[in-house]
């Protein structure tokens, strides 16, 4: 059972910037994500891309800015769920909230912010017919345990870095390995597609490119799939396992059974005042809300981050008074009571 | 500078007549957006950086279009319901050369 001040549903930069805030109140965190790391988009799509309107970054490398975050976060000591989704929210009879994620984990907290972005990233589903008949019975759009291909026969599909890794892993588990893309080409890490060309070379991975997979058959598990082929046509191929692993896909997911004023795919807020949501104690802040004038923006996240936490304060504290302070004045004192702050400047009389 | 006028049928097979600036720098998914033809968050996903396909469209006219990245192919290798004159709206800028463009939305891929 995790408790803390003020739970933060995503782990993207408007979620780990609301940590520092809040820390500056003296306000704990912790952090739900799905994604297996922090950081949201910016790590999972495209760490290596350069942002160039984060006010003071010329220019930052998405992984970076993430980062930068997660060390100015550290001395407010966040926590994190990550690898897990925010399933369920209820309200408790003290008025604090109680989540819970696909995992089970509870957490307790009289304030949530909701910083998901797009939503909780799922993996791309390929329009298979009756692909969903066979889910969790030898089709997995993840693999979460290796073990359970052991000298199995297993078909991955897909062109990008986890469909190359996940090829390589196999080879040495799975009884055949066979890996089907759509071109000659991938898109992978360079090492991971020379990588690949040697088990292929050394007859431990079969590479069927040019080809897709278009049909699953089997009674209760999988037994083959079907296999079209530019030229040569389509053909039957006895498997155990499917994999296709065509990346992930954000989905607002749960969240949107929350009883929250949802429009346009995006939580209604009111950013007159507070970013809290039509649920008291419940704020969304960053690109999973809306308001008028609404822009999907980094820097405009972190400004509702800001505002938002000044107005949980009133709702963790009631009755108790705070001015804002300003970091160059006062510091930043992480909660093991350190302080980092400019050095006094040195008084020394002359004559 | 001109508007350039564009064909754009959605997804539930709706045809626009949309006036496209050529002098804001937009691309095809930007337009999508701003005549918002589709609904926010399954268009654009990756904000235009070619990464996740959302953007998917088949161009049905026979117009020259920009020649497609290294980027954009390996993509559309790993997108669902791809066609021979399937494109990323996000890598179809709009210029003046794209009056009478016509183009429709490809399906959104389940999750």
């Amino acid at each position: 059972m995790i408790k803390t001040d003020i739970l933060i549903i995503g782990a993207g930069p408007v979620g780990m910037f609301a940590v520092f805030e809040a820390g500056l109140l003296k306000l704990k965190c912790h952090l739900i994500d799905a994604l297996p790391q922090p950081g949201g988009q910016c790590s999972e799509i495209y760490p290596k891309k350069p942002i160039y309107d984060i006010p003071g970054f010329p220019e930052v490398m998405a992984g970076e800015l993430i980062d930068n975050l997660a060390e100015q976060i550290k001395p407010f000591e966040p926590g994190y769920t990550l690898g897990e989704r925010a399933e369920t929210i209820e309200k408790l009879e003290d008025g604090t909230f109680k989540v819970v994620t696909n995992k089970g984990t509870e957490h307790y907290a009289p304030a949530v912010f909701i910083a998901g972005g797009l939503g909780s990233f799922e993996p791309r589903k390929p329009p298979i017919p009756s692909i969903a008949d066979f889910e969790d019975k030898g089709v997995e759009y993840i693999i979460r345990d290796p073990e359970i291909y052991r000298d199995k026969r297993v078909v991955i599909a897909g062109g990008g870095d986890s469909a190359l890794d996940w090829s390589i892993y196999l080879a040495d588990i799975a009884s055949e390995v066979s890996l089907v893309h759509r071109r000659k080409e991938f898109r992978g890490a360079l090492d991971s597609v020379e990588k690949v060309e040697e088990l292929y070379n050394a007859g431990k991975i079969n590479l069927i490119t040019d080809a897709e997979v278009k049909e699953i058959y089997g009674t209760n598990h999988v037994d083959s799939v079907k296999i079209k082929h530019k030229e040569k046509g389509e053909f039957l191929k006895e498997t155990d396992h499917f994999i296709p692993l065509f990346g992930l896909s954000p989905k607002l997911g749960p969240i949107g059974n929350w009883g929250l004023e949802i429009v346009k795919n995006a939580i209604v807020v009111n950013n007159a005042l507070d970013y809290q949501t039509n649920i008291p104690g419940v704020f969304a802040i960053g690109d999973v809300n809306t308001y008028p004038g609404k822009l999907k923006l980094i820097l405009c996240g972190f400004h509702e981050a800001t505002i938002a936490v000044q107005y949980a304060y009133n709702i963790i504290n009631p009755g108790k008074r705070y001015v804002m302070k300003y970091t160059t004045v006062n510091g930043v004192t992480g909660f093991d009571g350190e302080t980092k702050k400019a050095e006094a400047a040195v008084v020394k009389s002359i004559g | 500078m001109s508007d350039v006028n564009i064909k754009i049928k959605d997804r539930d097979g709706v045809t626009h007549d949309i006036q496209a600036p050529t002098d804001m720098a937009m691309n095809v998914m930007e337009v999508v957006r701003a005549y918002e033809l589709a609904p926010e968050g399954t268009v654009g996903i990756c904000g235009g950086m070619a990464m996740c396909a959302s953007c998917q469209c088949y161009v049905h006219s026979d117009h020259e279009l920009p020649e497609m990245s290294v980027d954009e192919d390996l993509m559309l290798a790993e997108a669902f319901y791809v066609e021979d004159n399937s494109r990323l709206g996000c890598q179809i800028a709009i210029t003046p050369e794209l009056e009478g463009l016509e183009i429709e939305l490809a399906p959104e891929s389940e999750v």
